[in-house]
């Protein structure tokens, strides 16, 4: 108890020393946390997809389509239990900074797929009653205040035209890692127009989603689907959701690990200003620590009082950078609108955080409590901080 | 009376850029328990040195100090730090107390090295600060006391373990000549009422005076008896 009290009087004996240090320490375990989530949100698709969801495509890239004519094919295939489609469809909603994704369905066998998706049965209904009716997330529909019944104008760039839809339907994530923030509109309805406008595109299929029975099959399913195509016009490439979200973040992973890198450095740099202020702080006690050495005091004393001083320290700037982490990720959400579709600061985040914090407080006692835990007496005395 | 202190050719030195500098040449001392003696003479005497080594916060070179029956000269750090917390009280010139604690706080600091409870410890501070005459000004902080008032805080925090032995060094070289009196006349209380030990460092021979004993250094050598010229001024 007194030494808790000798550490938390000795924390806050220079109040604006300590204040622009915990200052430090807030905004770089705050950026720390914000860029952490950041990274996290990246990889927020292949945290959130499925183990018994695999994706066919084309071998050759994403953006050449497959026949239609696979379904039935598909289905045959061992393991297989469910079998659906989609198209990216690529729309511009007003202005080309309201993008979101869009994506052309067959809601009969794409919704059992995605349990996942919270969806009224009433609207659900109506969605799968009108074929111009849309499907969209929460949070797609709250970013642009989307009532059902409103008029949904698209102007499609895959897809020439001015399409407009009607919001039918809004789905809820089952939890948090639950993406609400795409539009789903009937397959059957894109590919009757496009069979209108330009016969040669129509009924092809921009991916396949199969259901499988057994997570653990899953690679030995998709060796079963690719093979089947094997010397086809259109081979195919099967993996699982999670891969095939992964092969999308990989295309940015220089930059990933520069943020992550980024967030680092902030750490190091809060630990060397710490370090610093540590320092300052135990070469100013000198004669304080001398005078408790020669009171009897263990050189340990001395250590612990440096290091619970400094991890109080941290400890404080720490929970205030944490805390001030969540309402940054909230305006960091809002700025950025459905740029990330999942967008929170993660249990784990909040973990590294103060670990971060602890960390900058225990690093930055070592050295001054070990100098300080050897000072000779006799020299310590002598000394006027 | 039976010697407290026992010095046996005692020297110390210190190694600087290569060269070895001696400070004590092989001193021979005793001092009586209850006795007050004032080390003096000029800077660079080691008087202090000498005083630093009795209190066992530096280690000699060569020869023995005994006190109470223990050699120290012999024993470890961990050792020599225990064995100051339970038989040395210290008195400094700046006084060194610990500016965020209160008077109070300062002097339980070294009754937090036993095993007293909050209760008995809270009682042996009370009554300390109750013999400097300070129990009004328990939770004051140091700044919040005159430099008076801080040595006595020191002097209680030196006694409240009851220590054998008090070593003070300077005790009156911060303070104005009435303040210092004081002080001094608390010193002379101690050893008299209470039957401590003292041995303490001054460059005042007015301060010396008031000692029983003056021992004089020079060049790191010890001078049994002080010039009359110094004594009497």
């Amino acid at each position: 108890m007194f030494m808790f009290r000798l550490l938390l009087k000795n924390a806050f004996r220079h109040k604006l020393r300590t204040l622009l240090t915990m200052v430090g320490l807030v905004v770089a375990i705050s950026a720390f946390g914000l860029l952490r989530t950041i990274v996290d949100a990246w990889y927020a698709g292949v945290e959130g997809s499925s183990s018994t969801r695999l994706i066919t495509r084309s071998n050759i890239s994403l953006t050449f389509a497959l026949p239609l004519n696979y379904i039935q094919r598909l289905r045959a295939v061992e393991g297989v239990t469910q079998v659906s489609w989609s198209n990216w469809f690529g729309g511009v909603y007003i202005t080309e900074r309201n993008f979101f994704p869009q994506f052309a369905v067959d809601p009969a066998t794409y919704l059992p797929l995605y349990p996942e998706y919270k969806i009224d049965e009433a609207q659900k209904l109506a969605f799968l009653r009108d074929r111009q009716g849309v499907l969209v997330g929460r949070k797609l529909a709250d970013k642009f205040g989307w009532k059902l019944g409103d008029p949904i104008p698209l102007r499609g760039t895959i897809y020439p035209g001015t399409w407009t839809f009607t919001l039918r339907a809004i789905w809820d994530g089952a939890d948090a890692k639950t993406d609400e923030s795409q539009l789903l509109m009937h397959w059957s309805y894109l590919n009757e127009s496009v069979r209108q406008r330009a016969p040669g595109r129509a009924d092809a299929v921009g991916v396949y989603i199969l259901g499988i029975d057994e997570p653990n099959n899953a690679a030995m399913v998709s060796q079963r689907v690719d093979k089947l195509f094997a010397n086809s016009l259109a081979e195919t490439m099967t993996e699982t959701e999670a891969a095939f979200q992964l092969s999308f973040v990989s295309m940015s992973e220089a930059i990933l690990v520069a943020v992550q890198a980024v967030s680092l450095i902030i750490v190091m740099i809060i630990m060397a200003v710490m370090a610093n202020t540590m320092t300052m702080t135990a070469r100013e006690r000198l004669a304080e620590y001398a005078t408790l050495k020669a009171l009897g005091f263990s050189p340990g004393f001395v250590v612990r009082l440096l290091f619970g001083e400094s991890l109080l320290i941290a400890a404080i700037g720490g929970v205030a950078g944490l805390l001030l982490t969540i309402p940054l990720a909230a305006a960091f959400r809002s700025a950025v609108g459905t740029l990330f579709p999942v967008f929170q600061v993660s249990t784990l985040t909040m973990a590294l955080q103060l670990a971060a914090a602890l960390g900058v407080g225990a690093v930055a006692a070592a050295w001054p409590a070990w100098r300080m835990s050897r000072i000779d007496i006799v020299a310590g005395l002598r000394h006027v901080g | 009376m039976t010697a407290l202190i026992r010095i046996s050719h005692l020297s110390k030195g210190y190694v600087r850029g290569g060269q070895a500098i001696p400070v004590l040449l092989d001193i021979d001392l005793e001092v009586a328990r209850g006795e007050f003696i004032a080390l003096m003479g000029p800077s660079g005497s080691g008087k202090s040195t000498l005083l630093n080594l009795i209190a066992g916060i530096d280690k000699p070179s060569a020869g023995t100090i005994a006190i109470d029956g223990v050699d120290i000269a012999g024993l470890s750090e961990g050792e020599l730090a225990d064995w100051r917390a339970a038989n040395v009280g210290f008195i400094f010139q700046f006084y060194n107390l610990l500016p965020v604690l209160s008077a109070f706080d300062n002097v339980e600091l070294p009754l937090l090295l036993t095993n007293l409870s909050s209760r008995e410890r809270h009682d042996r501070v009370a009554a300390m600060l109750g013999l400097v005459g300070l129990t009004d000004r328990a939770d004051h902080y140091p700044s919040e006391l005159s430099g008076g008032q801080q040595q006595r805080v020191a002097i209680a925090r030196a006694l409240v373990t009851d220590p054998v032995l008090i070593v003070a060094d300077e005790p009156t070289g911060d303070l104005d000549r009435t303040t210092g009196e004081e002080v001094l006349s608390l010193l002379d209380q101690l050893v008299h009422e209470l039957g401590k030990t003292i041995v303490m460092v001054t460059h005042d021979p007015k301060a010396a005076a008031r000692a029983g004993r003056m021992v004089h250094l020079e060049k790191g050598v010890l001078v049994d008896e002080v010039p009359e010229t110094i004594r009497g001024a």
